[in-house]
């Protein structure tokens, strides 16, 4: 059984033709890569699978561990091993990323049947998850995101993908905007966090990221649709082709 | 039992005060008395504000004056044991504590007790008596009768409330916590004054709680003068944590002379009508007032707090911060009046009020105001309703905390600005306890005074506040 299979999937947002039947199967142990031109639904595709609900989806299904997703709310979705890595995270004014995370982990527990860490191994878990993606700073006392860096925030992203373990992590763009360094350390906590058990997707504009991520799967997300798959060397492609050919391959067909 | 009830109008109140005028003036120095009748004339030309007062258009008094309600002009006969009903339950929070019953100061042994070190706390009736030449320095003097029918009903009917006296340069140590009990089986009208004298360099932090225990309707019309003389340093917290069925009236009037500091923080947490005005004088160079307020309504509750920062000598500051949370059918009231005067050069002042809607019927009202007259200051003022922001609840419901969490984490939040201005670290910590309940819902199932919460195993919070 496949971790997320995605058939047919239409979805609409304001009545505008967004995704417009998309079909995609990951299975554990897989990084599949998502690259496209802007506006082609990338990010719809990635809220859609955390569980957004500004949109409408008019046909296909999503299915997560064999069983209906599109049903399940959004902090079950969490609970149940989604993890969605933010394009752009928000900041979140008066709320300590420590109670953020302790309730975060806390409700992931509850779920699972165990039970709450106690302050101190909450506090050793986070030391040794801020280790893994290279954090130094005092996160405790800081608000969620609130004056972060670009590069600052996007590791939060991955910091808190440590925290939570998740099975299936999108990740969406969270390169834009990194110097190398950043990239790398972003690169790193992914490679860390990957088992044969769980699955990423990848979305990302650059070749560059894959360098660090191999990726399994290289998809061509292009008007809603996936119009081309291959592995790792069609990235290449892409890097030194453009789009363009994909257009034209299209068009001819 | 010197007592009457009657429905508090204008004319019967004038009566009333005729009736029992021998017990209302029976501590007076002819200063007091005279004070008296003139509140009392005032009061029988303006009576009870109504809402075609600008200052009063969002608030109505009609339904909590329509009962009868009971004025007792001497307290109870009645042998209270004031700590049977209330204990103190905060470890490591010591104070000095002092209180109200029904509006009547409770002592055991001395009405006013005076330190080795000339401070005097207790009873305001009697100061009256024993303290003629402090009260006729200060009582009467900053809370204005004019415009405003409430103090001058107090003014003329006020027998008893607290006094507290620092002189020059003595630090009380130790917090003031006045608590202001209302536990009565009938409905009741109380009138508690306040008198708070610092003297030069003198230092205090008074704690002042507004309670009550059994569910009674209730009216209280409070009026408090403070005086903080130069470089004086005032912490003053309020708290309300009344039931539904009172209606709190609070006028406070501060004067502020040279490089004095006042701290003044309000935060209402429950209770029916709930209105505080607060008159800061900025009297002397180089004071500073920071006025701070949290309101947390719901049900059909309603806030309203004026405020009103008159900057009369120069290089004076004031902040003044508001943050409101208005739940189901709830309403709340900021007005904020920040007056510079012409010789107020190099004055700073600056104004916030900030509310959360969280329903559709929830209400608020909201006036920030600056009149400048000097030409060299730096002023701001400003004002938002809104919502949880829905783009934040997203992202911590994605992380599976679920909705009510997401929720309280916010609230949690958006109240905590205010609660972390509070400078004791364990009052600060229990009314962080205080407002998760709060925000929880579940505060009114003990309608306690924060502070003295009964129960001992408070209800523990899913999410860990605990600042580890």
């Amino acid at each position: 059984m496949p971790l997320l299979e995605i058939k047919n999937l239409k979805v609409s947002i304001n009545n505008k033709k967004i995704i417009k039947g998309l079909d995609l199967c990951v299975n554990e142990g897989e990084i599949h890569a998502i690259m496209g031109p802007n506006g082609t639904g990338k990010s719809t595709l990635a809220s859609v699978i955390a569980g957004r609900d500004y949109f409408e989806v008019n046909e296909g299904e999503v299915l997560y561990k064999g069983k209906d997703l599109l049903s399940v709310p959004v902090e079950t979705r969490s609970r149940e091993g989604i993890f969605l890595g933010f394009q752009y995270p928000v900041e979140i004014p008066g709320v300590s990323m420590t109670n953020f995370m302790k309730t975060a982990v806390d409700e992931h527990r509850k779920y699972k049947g165990l039970p709450s860490l106690t302050a101190v191994e909450f506090l050793k878990l986070m030391d040794e998850k801020k280790k893994m993606v290279e954090i130094q700073s005092n996160l405790t006392n800081r608000s969620v995101n609130e004056g972060f860096s670009g590069g600052e925030k996007k590791r939060n992203e991955i910091f808190q993908m440590a925290m939570l373990e998740p099975t299936l992590a999108i990740l969406d763009e969270t390169d834009s905007g990194l110097d190398i360094d950043a990239l790398k350390i972003v690169a790193n906590g992914v490679n860390k966090l990957k088992r044969p058990d769980n699955a990423f997707i990848v979305i990302t504009h650059y070749q560059r990221l894959l360098d660090y991520i191999i990726p399994d799967f290289v998809h061509v997300l292009f008007e809603g649709r996936i119009v081309k798959s291959g592995g790792k060397e069609l990235a290449l492609e892409l890097e030194s082709k453009g789009y363009d050919w994909i257009k034209e391959e299209l068009e001819n067909k | 039992m010197k007592a009457a009830s009657l429905v508090p109008q204008k004319d019967q109140l004038a009566d009333l005060f005729d009736k029992f005028k021998t017990e209302i003036c029976i501590n007076d120095s002819p200063y007091v008395s005279n004070l008296r009748f003139a509140a009392l004339n005032s009061f029988s030309v303006n009576g009870f504000p109504t809402q075609t007062a600008e200052e009063w258009r969002s608030t109505s008094l009609i339904d909590s004056l329509a009962p009868e309600y009971n004025f007792y002009f001497e307290p109870s006969e009645e042998k209270i044991d004031v700590d049977k009903i209330f204990r103190c339950e905060i470890s490591n929070f010591e104070t000095l504590l002092f209180t109200q019953l029904n509006g009547w100061y409770v002592y055991k042994q001395y009405p006013l007790t005076e330190f080795h070190n000339g401070v005097i706390v207790g009873s305001m009736a009697h100061a009256f008596k024993i303290h003629p030449e402090i009260i006729s320095r200060h009582y009467g003097k900053i809370a204005h009768i004019d415009n405003n029918g409430l103090t001058a009903l107090n003014t003329a009917f006020a027998q008893d409330g607290i006094f507290i006296y620092i002189p020059d340069n003595i630090t009380v140590e130790k917090p003031v916590q006045m608590v202001n009990i209302v536990n009565t089986g009938e409905n009741l009208f109380i009138q508690p004054r306040n008198l708070i004298i610092l003297g030069k360099n003198a230092k205090l932090t008074l704690v002042y709680c507004d309670d009550s225990i059994k569910h009674q309707k209730s009216f209280i019309n409070a009026c408090s003068e403070v005086f903080l003389d130069e470089n004086a340093c005032l912490d003053y917290y309020k708290l309300q944590n009344k039931d539904n069925l009172s209606t709190v009236i609070t006028n406070s009037f501060f004067n502020l002379e040279k490089n004095s500091r006042l701290n003044t923080n309000t935060l209402t947490l429950n209770g029916g009508v709930m209105r505080n005005e607060t008159y800061v004088s900025l009297k002397g160079t180089g004071a500073e007032a920071k006025i701070y307020g949290l309101y947390l309504v719901d049900r059909e509750q309603h806030v309203d707090n004026q405020v009103y920062a008159d900057h009369i000598a120069p290089e004076t500051t004031s902040f003044e911060q508001f943050k409101g949370i208005i739940d189901d059918n709830a309403s709340a009231v900021f007005n904020g009046h920040i007056h510079v005067c012409r010789d107020a050069q190099k004055t700073e002042a600056y104004q916030s009020n900030k509310n959360i809607l969280l329903t559709d019927t929830a209400h608020v009202s909201s006036k920030p105001f600056l009149e400048i007259y000097a030409d060299d200051v730096k002023c701001s003022h400003g004002a938002t309703v809104g919502q949880l922001d829905p783009e934040a609840l997203f992202y911590l419901k994605s992380r599976g905390i679920c909705d009510r969490n997401a929720r309280m984490l916010l609230m949690y939040a958006f109240a905590g600005e205010i609660v972390n201005k509070i400078n004791i670290g364990v009052l600060r910590e229990r009314l962080d306890a205080m407002i998760i309940k709060r925000l929880k819902g579940e505060l009114s199932i003990c309608d306690q005074c924060v502070l003295h919460c009964k129960e001992n195993d408070m209800i523990k919070f899913e999410i860990d506040m605990s600042k580890v």
